[in-house]
């Protein structure tokens, strides 16, 4: 088990013929994962040709569109490495054609974008994570991103981060354990995988019997995420908010402040954590080791 | 970092963009000297106008950065009064000589991305003028908050929602629910995260006029659609290794530090400045001396163009670079560092202290092990490695 991706999870990548799409496309066949083609208009009828993890040669369709590409290969999962100025027709061009989850790994996104690609999503049967994100890893089983997936193998932790150089920093402190499944929701103001989701399907998936979550100064995500914890989630959370001494951001303007309704310090969101039970470590080491110390007492 | 992404503009730049899409705004030259000021306060007709300085901060009334100016005399008089004053941290480097208007009421409206809903939020209240946090602490009731559809938007029948709920009296809800959706307009065309207006005035000739304007842009659309925002950029303001950085695309801020840092990703970076504070507290206090995130893929160009930028600074005395590869290859890291070296010569005294993992993390050190710079130390681990470079610093 897993959450939202495993072994039999199909993917393409809109946008697999790009200098990020053709790489990636590469390293996700390496780490085993099925990816059965990709998509651009412009190319459609081509094909793209890469190693699978044995070394043997993989050659891959491209599609004009998502949805002749869920009807030809029956992909479940997209991976977008479209350039951002296009990530928006490219997510909702998923979203039409019902692809069950989209990853927008594409950093640079204008926010406005992202906000209307939410909006059109809400009712939708597509579930999406990113922008501005590494993607999903079930090691073992599959990836859907860019985490490299030799760091770690499969395991009883689940990762929720913001970051993914932090998330790949927290799979490599814990690598001796194994995760269940590791995903980087993104940075971005506005994403459409939130820790809050990722609690939740952890908390769910009997595979996962602790979870790490991992923040980031700025909104009041890991705030509520304190509250979604504190009555939904009985598996043991081990917390981590990197910025405590990073500078103040620029001023927000005073209607903001009202909105996000804290600080968005890391202190404020640590007090939040740890007010429901959570443990929160100053660094990467620390918090692992107090997961470490959760797992041997399981 | 929470302020990567954003541009606040000044009050004047506001203005500027408001008229440009129809907003009623009044008057406003910005001038930089008293000279200009007085040129301007003639060129606005001559009579009366408001000097107002232009920070990035509130609260400039009551710090003496707004006065009235009779005439054009005058106006120079109380431009030079305000250039150069300090508010809240802010230096004075311009001022807006602004028409004067005779305001009968004073009301506020914003629109803005709302990060916890994923959506926007317009705000009204007829109470404008005042502090708007306290406002909504003292009397939350009077603020309207309407959710805008960012599909929709501020349509007719959401404008008239908005002045609906924020109780305007009958015959202001027309005039004001027109200037609503053109900041609405302004909101969407300019790729804004916020567009504030407080206050929003009725004069005593009728005329609904935004006074005072808060503008942020998103700088992501910025880069993919918006080419003249560049203009909007406070230059001046900027740190010289700031501009630097910027100018080879680099996300760099300038703290007050002495451990120069290196890292890819804003997470792992903000988390390596927390790890060097704490460890320099065993070190006679060092702390980090910037934020420099070479970003995702990094080539040996970018590390190297980071390395110049962090040792042409004088306060650094050593440098962490932490680097977990996952696009960005070790091994293009480590080229970078022995080029940017090599480049420098005898120029560099910094010691370096470089931790490497993830993707090609063997070449990488391999690299470094065989360049056996005098300068370069190699950490096995994060926390190892901001010991080191917090030990050096202090030495």
């Amino acid at each position: 088990m897993s959450i939202y991706l495993n072994s039999d999870s199909k993917i393409i990548v809109q946008g697999i013929t790009g200098g990020m799409g053709a790489k990636h496309t590469a390293l996700m066949l390496d780490s085993g994962a099925q990816i059965v083609g990709g998509v651009n208009a412009r190319k459609a009828g081509t094909t793209v040709t890469h190693k699978d993890h044995e070394g043997n040669d993989v050659t891959l369709p491209v599609f004009g569109t998502v949805k002749e590409a869920m009807a030809e290969t029956g992909a479940n999962v997209s991976v977008l490495f479209v350039p951002p100025a296009f990530t928006k027709d490219a997510a909702i061009e998923a979203i039409d054609a019902e692809m069950p989850l989209i990853v927008v790994i594409t950093e640079g996104v204008p926010v406005q974008d992202t906000a209307e690609v939410w909006a059109y999503l809400q009712g939708k049967s597509t579930r999406m994570i990113g922008p501005n994100c590494p993607g999903i890893i079930t090691p073992g089983e599959s990836l859907a991103g860019i985490t490299p997936h030799t760091i770690t193998g499969k395991g009883p932790i689940g990762l929720v981060s913001k970051s993914g150089t932090l998330t790949y920093q927290m799979m490599y402190e814990l690598k001796d354990f194994g995760f269940s499944t590791a995903i980087g929701i993104g940075g971005d103001p506005i994403v459409g995988t939130t820790h809050i989701d990722a609690l939740e399907a952890f908390e769910n998936d009997p595979e996962t019997k602790a979870i790490v979550m991992i923040g980031e100064i700025g909104g009041d995500a890991e705030e509520r995420a304190a509250a979604y914890i504190k009555e939904h989630v009985t598996k043991p959370v081990v917390g981590y908010v990197a910025g405590f001494t990073a500078p103040e951001g620029k001023t927000m303007g005073h209607a903001g402040a009202i909105v996000s309704g804290s600080a968005g310090t890391a202190q404020a969101k640590k007090e939040a954590l740890e007010a429901v039970g959570v443990k929160v470590g100053k660094t990467p080491s620390e918090t692992a080791a107090l997961m470490r110390e959760i797992l041997q007492n399981l | 970092m929470e302020g990567r992404s954003r541009v606040d503009l000044f009050e004047y730049q506001a203005r500027d963009i408001f008229e440009k899409h129809g907003v009623p705004v009044l008057g406003g030259i910005v001038a930089t000297t008293p000279e200009e000021a007085r040129a301007a306060a003639e060129k606005l007709g001559g009579g009366t106008v408001v000097v107002k300085a232009q920070v990035k901060t509130g609260g400039r009334g009551k710090a003496g950065g707004v006065k009235l100016a009779h005439s054009p005399a005058e106006a120079q008089e109380k431009a030079g009064e305000i250039l150069g004053m300090d508010i809240k941290g802010h230096t004075v480097h311009r001022v807006m000589i602004a028409e004067g208007a005779k305001i009968a009421e004073e009301f506020y409206f914003s629109v803005l991305l709302d990060r916890s809903n994923r959506n926007y939020l317009a705000m009204c209240s007829v109470e404008g003028g005042m502090e708007i946090e306290q406002l909504a602490v003292e009397r939350p009731e009077a603020l309207a908050k309407v959710a805008v559809d960012p599909i929709v938007g501020i349509d007719e029948a959401k404008a008239a929602e908005i002045v609906e709920t924020a109780g305007f009296a009958e015959d202001l809800k027309a005039p004001v629910a027109e200037v609503i959706r053109k900041l609405w307009t302004v909101f969407t065309a300019e790729d804004a995260t916020l567009v504030e207006v407080n206050p929003l005035v009725r004069t005593e000739d009728g005329a609904i006029i935004a006074l005072d304007g808060k503008v942020t842009l998103d700088d992501n659309a910025s880069e993919v659609r918006h080419p003249e925002h560049a203009e909007l950029e406070d230059k001046a303001a900027a740190d010289p290794l700031e501009a630097k950085a910027k100018a080879n695309g680099l996300n760099y801020v300038k703290l007050d530090g002495e451990v120069g840092i290196i890292g890819n990703g804003a997470g792992l970076v903000m988390s390596t400045l927390d790890v060097v504070a704490y460890a320099g507290e065993a070190h006679g206090g060092v702390k980090p001396a910037n934020f420099l995130d070479i970003g995702g893929g990094a080539n040996a160009q970018v590390m190297a163009n980071g390395l110049d930028v962090i040792l042409n600074d004088p306060q650094v005395k050593s440098v962490f670079v932490n680097v977990f590869g996952g696009i960005t290859a070790c091994d293009e890291v480590a080229k970078g560092i022995v080029g940017a070296l090599e480049i420098l010569g005898d120029e560099a005294t910094k010691p370096l202290v470089v931790r490497l993992d993830g993707n090609n993390v063997d070449l990488g050190r391999q690299i470094l092990t065989e360049a056996n710079h005098p300068l370069v130390t190699l950490a096995e681990t994060m926390d190892g490695g901001a010991d080191k470079a917090a030990e050096l610093a202090n030495a």
